[in-house]
């Protein structure tokens, strides 16, 4: 595309600007000048999605009264869910300016307060999450929302014991199906895998009208089925997830992983076609094209696309995605050392258990006992041996 | 309890967890090259986040044309320029904007600005205030890649930190102590407070009080040893407090240092007219040194110092205004020892040129204490 020349390139541009703003590298060709007022040069979200729509026009009546509370919150609550669903990192940028009021006090009305945690963890600021979390519960101790966070954000940095604490005390306050979702990844990790797995299985086969909670429900059953090892069941739920809402990037890329751990790379195509603005999805697009001897420029092109993403959030200083840098440095890019590094210094932040399987990936290729032991000790403290054992690199 | 349908259908997908980054958080891309006291640069900033702040899609339709972006070029640079305060020695420098194109980035369309600045003050450093976005998106990211001879620093810039110092540290370390020793000299001369007040420490030097007034020294040596005192004792003490305050050790609020500095040479000047302390100037050079340590801080604080090496920058500014106030001394005392047995130099020199002293320096304490222009406002009428 650099060296296009310039007519065809800015033609291009016209035609095509959003598969143009998704391949283009991150050194692009020189500034132009567009020769016709006509010429599209962004898609905004917005097109074609009325909730997006919905969203902008919330957040101007926001800025006429940057104080009100409700239009905050709704305005908040729905950026989160947009750049959670879209997996689009300005959404959160938004969802944070809304609450800006709110954003630094001690002494926040609850709903903020909730929106604000959510977005830490979002951020990977799981320190402030839970200080923000702590205080809520302390102080409103009737809300069940306060405690289901904060039981999550305790599994992600490993806290299992205390995530169960928060879940069992949701009993009798929400529906079951979400106390038994609670429990089931911290159950699971903390040593009783198959009986959170059954626990929610049972719960899934009651019919659910919630359709938010059956698909949140099911893909946290095909996660702990895939660490079980049973790789048909755990595939049978993310379908069903899947026919729930065929959109949500977390699911997909749970999926992608099933599959690329099942070497049926092709399937992953299809999968994530139209998610390639999403980088979380984009390196398991890579992976798996990188099997696929026809996919070759393709693979090119998504491989050093992703790189200059990685790049590009090096230079603004995110160290969000170490995971995922640690899996292409690993499986892409060959480079044992630097995955080991990324995945070392994740692994101080993080302790899920595709957290785990980084390290102990990165620990093997590079040959680093000392780090292995961290990630086998781990294991076997948790019960994960099986889960460890299924692992396999992911050069081949 | 149970929780509405809504907050569950948020907290079943918040319980998702989140995918670890994905699309891209909104950066802008500013290069800024700077050649003595002028600047180009260029500032790279996505449509769509310029949207979110002017409403560039005016027919709402979800597509930003070219047509859009065109007449609203004026309005996209005076909403930026305004947020990219760049300033060099303490000023502001100006920026404008040259040329408006069109890039693209990974993440979609950009527009380009070209832009081009001269600052009215040399100085090592730029300043960088970057403010780009601020209460629209608190994750926006500035990310500036500063180019100076021939070598380039990539710093990540938000509304949410200080103002950032870049620049200084190019071109090794030689050449850096030289700046910034450069700049110590220079402040001493071009500060007059500092300089007034070693003055009024010197001028009785050459002099020996005896109870029918001043007379002349007999003895260069013992007027040699005089100023050396005072020189040491004020170097010594004022390199203590450039030293604490450049590190940020201790602040002290610069109108309380400023004003105490005017006072300072008020007391040296009417320690000559009518005097008090007599043998030990040195230790008034040694206390109110201290004072004027902070005030050097300050002047030092206005230049930048290069985060990466401060500690030789800090040393080449103060060794400078050593080798400054060493220079005024090195004049100063032959041709005052030639003077000492004048009328002209007890009574005009010492005597009158003391009393200005303390009506100058007077002004400037009312000036700084209450935070009003004595100067200037007699300059206007």
């Amino acid at each position: 595309m650099q060296t296009a020349v310039p007519s065809i390139r800015v033609a291009l541009a016209f035609a095509f600007s959003a598969v143009l703003a998704t391949f283009a590298p991150a050194a692009s060709a020189a500034p132009y000048l567009p020769d016709s007022d006509d010429a599209v040069l962004e898609r905004l979200p917005e097109k074609g999605d009325p909730a997006l729509a919905e969203l902008k026009r919330m957040r101007a009546t926001l800025r006429a009264q940057p104080r009100d509370l409700e239009t905050a919150v709704a305005v908040a609550r729905r950026a989160l869910d947009a750049g959670r669903t879209l997996g689009d990192p300005r959404f959160f940028g938004e969802a944070q300016a809304a609450l800006a009021p709110w954003w630094k006090a001690d002494d926040v009305p609850p709903a903020a307060m909730l929106l604000r945690a959510t977005l830490k963890q979002s951020q990977h600021d799981f320190k402030g999450s839970l200080a923000d979390l702590d205080r809520l519960v302390v102080l409103h101790p009737e809300l069940p929302q306060a405690r289901l966070t904060r039981a999550t954000v305790l599994s992600v940095v490993g806290s299992y014991e205390a995530a169960l604490r928060d879940c069992d005390s949701l009993v009798r306050h929400v529906a079951s199906v979400v106390v038994v979702g609670c429990q089931a990844t911290p159950a699971s990790l903390a040593g009783n895998a198959r009986t959170a797995y059954e626990g929610l299985v049972q719960a899934l086969y009651y019919p659910s009208r919630n359709a938010d909670v059956r698909e949140w429900a099911s893909t946290l059953a095909g996660e702990i089925a895939a660490r079980l090892g049973d790789f048909v069941a755990a595939e049978r739920h993310f379908l069903n997830a899947l026919a729930l809402d065929p959109r949500d990037a977390y699911l997909k890329g749970a999926y992608a992983d099933l599959l690329l751990d099942l070497d049926r790379p092709r399937e992953i195509l299809k999968l994530i076609a139209d998610d390639t603005r999403n980088d979380v999805l984009l390196l398991r697009l890579v992976l798996a094209e990188q099997r696929l001897p026809d996919q070759r420029g393709v693979f090119d092109a998504h491989r050093d696309e992703l790189a200059a993403r990685f790049d590009a959030a090096r230079r603004r200083g995110d160290s969000m995605h170490r995971r995922e840098e640690s899996r292409f440095r690993l499986g892409i890019q060959n480079d044992p050392k630097g995955a080991l590094q990324l995945a070392r210094d994740n692994w101080a932040v993080q302790r899920e258990p595709a957290d785990l399987r980084v390290l102990i990936e990165a620990a093997r290729a590079a040959g680093d006992a000392d780090a292995e032991k961290i990630a086998t000790d781990w294991a076997n403290a948790h019960n994960l041996q099986s889960f460890v054992a299924t692992t396999r690199g992911t050069t081949r | 309890m149970k929780i509405p349908q809504r907050a569950v259908a948020f907290l079943a997908s918040a319980l998702l967890g989140m995918p670890a980054f994905a699309h891209k958080a909104s950066d802008a891309y500013l290069t800024i090259e700077r050649d003595g006291r002028s600047l180009t640069g260029q500032w790279d900033i996505a449509l769509r986040d310029l949207d979110n702040a002017l409403g560039l899609d005016v027919n709402g339709d979800g597509d930003i044309t070219w047509g859009e972006v065109r007449t609203r070029l004026a309005d996209i640079s005076a909403y930026a320029l305004p947020r990219l305060q760049v300033s060099s020695g303490g000023e502001r420098c100006l920026l404008a904007p040259t040329a408006s194109l069109i890039d693209t980035h990974t993440d979609g369309a950009y527009i380009v600005i070209k832009i081009r600045g001269t600052c009215p003050a040399p100085g090592p450093t730029l300043v960088v205030d970057y403010r780009l976005f601020e209460g629209l998106d608190p994750q926006h990211r500035g990310l500036l890649n500063f180019i100076e001879n021939g070598r380039s620093d990539s710093t990540a810039l938000s509304a949410d930190t200080s103002p950032r110092i870049v620049g200084g540290d190019s071109g090794g370390a030689v050449r850096q102590f030289a700046t910034y020793f450069n700049e110590g000299i220079w402040h001493i001369w071009t500060g007059f407070d500092h300089i007034l007040f070693l003055v009024s420490l010197l001028l009785p030097a050459v002099l020996v009080r005896r109870s029918t007034g001043w007379i002349a020294s007999h003895s260069f040596r013992q007027s040699f040893w005089d100023v050396a005192k005072v020189v040491t004792a004020f170097t010594l003490a004022h390199s203590i407090t450039l030293s604490l305050a450049a590190l940020s050790i201790v602040v002290l609020p610069s109108r309380l240092v400023e004003t105490g500095i005017a006072l300072s040479v008020v007391l040296a000047a009417l320690n000559n007219v009518f005097p008090v302390v007599k043998d030990g100037r040195w230790i008034a050079a040694f206390g109110f040194g201290l004072l004027h340590g902070f005030g050097f801080a300050g002047a030092l604080h206005d230049l930048g110092l290069p985060a990466g090496s401060l500690a030789l920058s800090l040393a080449g500014f103060n060794l400078g205004v050593e080798a400054g106030q060493l220079a005024i001394v090195v004049l100063f005392l032959p041709l005052a020892f030639a003077l000492r047995s004048t009328w002209a130099y007890r009574r005009v020199v010492f005597a009158g040129g003391s009393a200005v002293i303390a009506l100058v320096a007077s002004v400037w304490f009312v000036e700084r204490a209450l935070d009003v222009g004595v100067f200037s406002a007699i300059a206007a009428q």
